[in-house]
């Protein structure tokens, strides 16, 4: 292990930033950042699957055996999204509801199943934590980047609190599919521009 | 073979540790998630017609089995007497099915508000079944064991116009609130009775 648990956690945040970095999980980036506050939610419920299958899959890599261990990673990641998906209609039923089967599809999330297979399986717990953590992190703001973007133009507000006034006509390109497109489009290409030395 | 079979042991073993989770959380998140989901889907409309009410009645609720089907029923506590129920009914509007919930009091049989839950009417036409209140306030005060009827079918209802077919679902759906009640008094009064003991 050459890198320390500081740098692992950093590094999803900026160098490996999921979206805009490595281009992975686009589809509940494009379809649930609406409202900021999904975004929020989804980040959130997308980190804990994150942090607890990074955890339990590096604390039984020496287990697994390396034939069936996709097989093996996909059921402990399906049983924490299962367990996120009943914890939200117990405490968070409304959001449950905007959400909907995007937080089933955190099964099938590159993200998640990525991290398992490239870092936790060949990782210890702490490293693997930190790298859950900061990766996590880094989707939960690329998530809310883009639905601030997206609420504030589209809807005219920020959190359900209208920014401008009662005169501002919402752009609604923003908050339909296409405007999804456009604006991670426009992101990545931000991204891109900033990390050229 | 050997190998085989320690593949096989390794993927069950990881599906029943699962299995087993997933049971014990969906065991103590159940209770919560059923009050969420009645909170969030009737709970508006309960709190409307149960308007004044001392207690809660999503909370203070009885099951009773009705002919194979199994009724909430919600006590509403007014001036310290539990003498209101409140429960879900169902009748066909014109874009299908149409949810209603019908609050009456038990001493003298007589609604004290009705109010639709789920619908698909038309919006603004049919719709306002659920949000025009002075539609809804025409059954209240009436014996629930009445035949209501829209008056252009010769009955007490003054119809919203442009929606004769939503109001008729409504009033069906009273009229069957009125045949479960009709059954079902004397399980509810003894059920209560025995709530309270």
């Amino acid at each position: 292990m050459a890198k320390t648990a500081v740098q692992e956690f950093t590094k999803g945040l900026w160098a490996e930033i999921p979206p805009f970095r490595l281009v992975l999980g686009l589809c509940p980036i494009l379809a649930v950042t609406k409202t900021v506050e999904n975004g929020i939610g989804m980040g959130i419920a997308t980190t804990f699957v994150l942090i607890c299958s990074n955890i339990l899959i590096s604390l039984l890599r020496n287990v697994i055996p390396k034939k069936v261990r996709i097989a093996c990673f996909i059921v402990v990641i399906a049983t924490f999204v299962t367990v996120v998906e009943l914890i939200m209609q117990a405490f968070a039923y409304p959001l449950f509801l905007k959400l909907g089967i995007f937080i089933p599809l955190i099964v099938v999330n590159c993200i998640v199943l990525g991290r398992a297979e490239a870092f936790a399986a060949k990782n210890g717990v702490v490293a693997s934590l930190a790298d859950g953590l900061g990766i996590g992190l880094g989707y939960t703001l690329s998530l809310t980047a883009l639905a601030i973007v997206r609420e504030v133009l589209g809807n005219g507000t920020f959190y359900d609190i209208p920014v401008f006034g009662p005169t501002f006509e919402p752009f609604s390109f923003m908050v339909q599919a296409p405007g999804a497109f456009v604006c991670l489009g426009l992101m990545l290409c931000i991204m891109n521009m900033l990390g050229k030395k | 073979m050997r190998e085989m079979l320690r593949l096989f042991i390794a993927v069950v073993v990881f599906s029943c540790l699962s299995g087993g989770v997933l049971a014990a959380i969906q065991n103590v998140t159940k209770e919560r998630i059923e009050y969420q989901q009645l909170k969030f889907v009737k709970g508006p409309t309960i709190k409307n017609i149960m308007e004044g009410c001392s207690n809660d009645p999503l909370i203070d609720r009885l099951s009773i089995l009705d002919e194979a089907r199994e009724m909430h029923l919600f006590i509403g506590e007014f001036e310290g007497k539990r003498n209101t129920v409140a429960f879900e009914t169902f009748g066909k509007g014109f874009g299908g099915v149409m949810g209603v919930i019908v609050g009456v009091n038990l001493e003298n049989d007589e609604i004290i508000g009705v109010g639709v839950t789920t619908h698909s009417e038309t919006p603004g036409v049919g719709s306002k079944a659920k949000t025009d209140p002075d539609f809804a306030a025409q059954f209240k005060g009436l014996s629930i064991l009445d035949p209501f009827k829209v008056k252009t079918d010769g009955g007490q209802i003054d119809a919203l116009s442009g929606a004769t077919i939503s109001s008729r679902g409504v009033c069906g759906a009273v009229v069957e609130a009125g045949e479960i009640y009709k059954r079902l008094k004397p399980t509810i009064i003894e059920k209560m009775k025995e709530k309270q003991g």
